[in-house]
């Protein structure tokens, strides 16, 4: 089918693999993949940190560019999260009627990348390939806010050569929190500090989940402990065939 | 103290998830208690009326207080008029709320908190942690050294039981000797003027029943308006706080009954700013809070920070957005409140009445930054939401970005940033921005024509020629 991707403002600035591995995984599934460049931002940041006229006028601005797609796939559950939880919310906290309207006919258009394929496509083995012994962490969003349940971990068991081992406390939060990292950093890092140790407990070469912005701060945890194992975008381990590991 | 909050916060979770697990239908529970408490709110005035009439047709008396000092006025102003030196209490947080405790004191006249934890927490000249367990940051010996200190008992175990035991000695003389006691109420049914407290003790009880007096403090959202509301709560309740399927003690008391219990019954309706929560259309499911505290059980910020850190007789998630609420968003410390979240939304799953915190934290943060001044963040999440407008200027800030970067990368990555961003580094490294961001690999991507995407006209408009389907790497 025609899919839309959105390319999170992270993604695109600090993680354009997970985006260069969606594109792939998406064209290996028969997908066609489209990229429109109007994109930005989903105004999770602004919205969440009070800023909500700002984060309104990229309501707007991501409505009007996808206003035409038959669906939009995003390697975030955060960011799919606010768009599908939360718009409709700034809409109307802002007496916005219109922008409701156009909000309310767009998110049920627009998913994260696991529950796409598992939930709406109905697939758990996309044919993906990654020999390495790999945890998974269940992002907050994808878990409460889009329920996603275990839509990534049916697709982490069908890749081949991939060793999954349980993350002890997985429904335990990061601690990023977008900038609730920088406000309060001493909670922030006392609850990264449990995350980076059940992440070590497992013994994984990897630590996966379907966000970056929670992999960027474990993994600044786990860079900082010069632990040895990395972080890896779901996207990236579905990508990865036996021609070609992609991540 | 984190070590004790950490191992009571998570064996209260462990047991609540199996006592909920246990209900066939918890969710369709939770969902009736939100419908019940919203029905109730909707109603309230009326509520509060019919309320007022009955407990003044079995007896007692009702008191309006509009806010924190009026209620203590009260409260102070009738146990002063039977000569009393001391109340006694039941574990009571609207009391909390109120400062009841140092009012009464500077007219002369002695609070004894009568629940175990509360006891602790006033003998140590301290504030609660907990809602629900006042003393959760202690631990034993701490406790038995206490007790030692202030009730002179010798002590020579931490053993719970012993301590138990010495602080009955203790209260147990106190139930017999007063003639005012000071309670809270978990509900009111509106029909019938019940008022209801919930406890696992018995102390309460012993409060509820033996003093001459009994003056009882409640916030006007309390209220129910018949008996068959009060029992879906009564399962909702000791789940959601205890993880128990029952609590111990459930006290139910109507106005008074001649030759007994208290023959002179006071009902204190604490408005104290509910009544500007019950107006905002989204604040407004604050007022369905039970009190239980499962959402703080559940908190990872709570569990790490402690219940001081709020500053507020309210901690933890349902703190972060009652007190800032009732205290019309102008006290300075409760302002900050909504911003202690990572918003991961644990508190909003355990809730018994489906708050929707998170929502009311995001809303709450809307309002509070509308209406400060702009300062340096605010200017920089402008600026931010002006360059996400177009994607030219996305793309230009990000090639800045890019450059200036260059003296904070060591080895791929950053370790060292200032200002704000110091936060962050202190404890994490960050990712550098890489060479190439998604849209220019985009754009560059070889195409079956064999020439870059880029080149095509038609990608300016977002549109893409047919994907290829074999296996392509990276650029
Ligand atoms: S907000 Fe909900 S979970 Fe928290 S104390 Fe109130 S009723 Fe309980």
């Amino acid at each position: 089918m025609k899919i839309d991707l959105f390319i999170t403002c992270l993604n695109d600035a600090l993680f354009p693999r997970t985006g260069e591995a969606t594109v792939r995984l998406l064209e290996r599934l028969g997908h066609d993949v489209r990229f429109n460049e109007r994109q930005t931002c989903c105004g999770q940041m602004h919205f969440n940190s009070g800023y909500q006229p700002e984060a309104l006028g990229l309501v707007r601005h991501f409505v009007d560019t996808f206003r035409d797609a038959d669906a939009v796939v995003a390697p975030s559950g955060s960011c799919v999260g606010m768009v599908r939880d939360l718009y409709p919310k700034a809409a109307e906290w802002a007496g916005d009627q219109a922008l409701l309207d156009d909000v309310r006919a767009l998110t049920p258009r627009v998913f994260e990348l696991s529950e796409f394929l598992v939930q709406r496509q109905g697939l758990e083995d996309v044919g993906a390939y990654y020999p390495h012994r790999v945890t998974y962490h269940q992002t907050c969003h994808a878990m409460r806010v889009l329920r996603v349940g275990d839509a990534p971990l049916r697709l982490l068991r069908h890749v081949r050569g991939l060793n999954l081992v349980e993350l002890p406390a997985v429904d335990q939060c990061c601690g990023f929190g977008g900038t609730f990292s920088v406000k309060n950093p001493e909670t922030s890092t006392a609850m990264l500090a449990d995350k980076v140790a059940n992440v070590m407990s497992t013994k994984a070469e990897a630590c996966t989940a379907g966000d970056n912005s929670c992999l960027m701060h474990i993994g600044g945890g786990l860079s900082r402990l010069q632990s040895g194992t990395r972080t890896v975008h779901l996207a990236e381990i579905l990508a990865s065939t036996e021609r070609e590991v992609f991540a | 103290m984190r070590r004790n909050l950490r191992h009571a916060t998570t064996t209260i979770r462990d047991k609540r998830l199996r006592a909920v697990e246990e209900l066939p239908d918890w969710e369709g529970l939770r969902d009736e208690g939100a419908a019940l408490k919203d029905h109730a709110l909707a109603n309230l005035s009326e509520a509060l009326l019919d309320l007022e009439a009955a407990v003044t047709a079995r007896g007692g008396h009702v008191h309006w207080a509009q806010d924190a000092q009026e209620a203590r006025a009260i409260v102070a102003g009738i146990a002063a008029s039977h000569g009393a030196r001391e109340v006694i209490k039941v574990k009571s947080i609207s009391t909390d709320e109120i400062e009841l405790n140092a009012a009464l004191e500077e007219r002369g006249i002695h609070a004894i908190e009568t629940d175990l934890a509360e006891l602790i927490v006033q003998l140590a000249e301290d504030r609660p942690s907990h809602i629900l367990v006042p003393a959760i940051h202690r631990n034993r010996a701490e406790i038995r050294d206490l007790f030692r200190r202030k009730l002179g008992a010798d002590l020579l175990t931490d053993d719970p039981k012993v301590l138990a035991e010495a602080a009955r000695v203790y209260l147990r003389e106190k139930f017999l000797s007063t003639k005012v006691a000071v309670s809270g109420a978990n509900f009111a049914v509106a029909d019938t003027g019940t008022v209801c407290v919930v406890e696992s003790e018995g102390n309460g009880r012993m409060c509820l029943t033996l003093p001459d007096v009994l003056i009882s403090v409640m916030g006007i959202e309390k209220v129910l308006p018949t008996w068959a509301d009060v029992a879906v709560f009564l399962r909702l309740l000791p789940r959601s706080s205890t993880a128990e399927r029952m609590n111990p003690y459930t006290s139910f008391w109507s106005g008074v009954t001649p030759g007994d219990g208290p023959q002179e019954f006071h009902l204190v309706l604490l408005d104290n700013g509910r009544t500007d929560v019950l107006a905002d259309e989204v604040g407004r499911q604050t007022l369905r809070c039970i009190r239980c505290s499962a959402c703080l059980n559940v908190c990872p910020v709570y569990e790490r920070a402690g219940g001081h850190a709020y500053g507020s007789v309210y901690p933890g998630p349902i703190g972060a957005i009652l007190t800032p609420q009732l205290l019309q968003l102008e006290d300075k410390n409760a302002n900050t409140l909504p911003w202690a979240s990572t918003l991961c939304g644990a508190c909003y799953d355990a809730c018994p009445v489906k708050i929707n915190i998170p929502e009311v934290l995001l809303y709450l943060r809307g309002k509070i930054t509308g209406d400060k001044p702009v300062n340096a963040e605010a200017v920089a999440f402008k600026t931010a939401a002006w360059i996400m407008s177009e994607p030219f200027r996305f793309e230009g800030a990000l090639k800045l970005a890019r450059t200036g970067q260059g003296p904070f990368v060591k080895h791929g990555a950053i370790h060292a940033l200032p200002g704000l961003l110091s936060g962050w580094t202190d404890t994490r490294d960050l990712p550098a921005l890489p060479a190439q961001s998604f849209r220019e690999w985009w754009r560059a991507r070889p195409l079956p024509g064999g020439h870059a995407a880029g080149d095509d006209a038609q990608t300016s408009e977002g549109e893409r020629l047919p994907p290829q389907r074999d296996d392509r790497g990276p650029a």
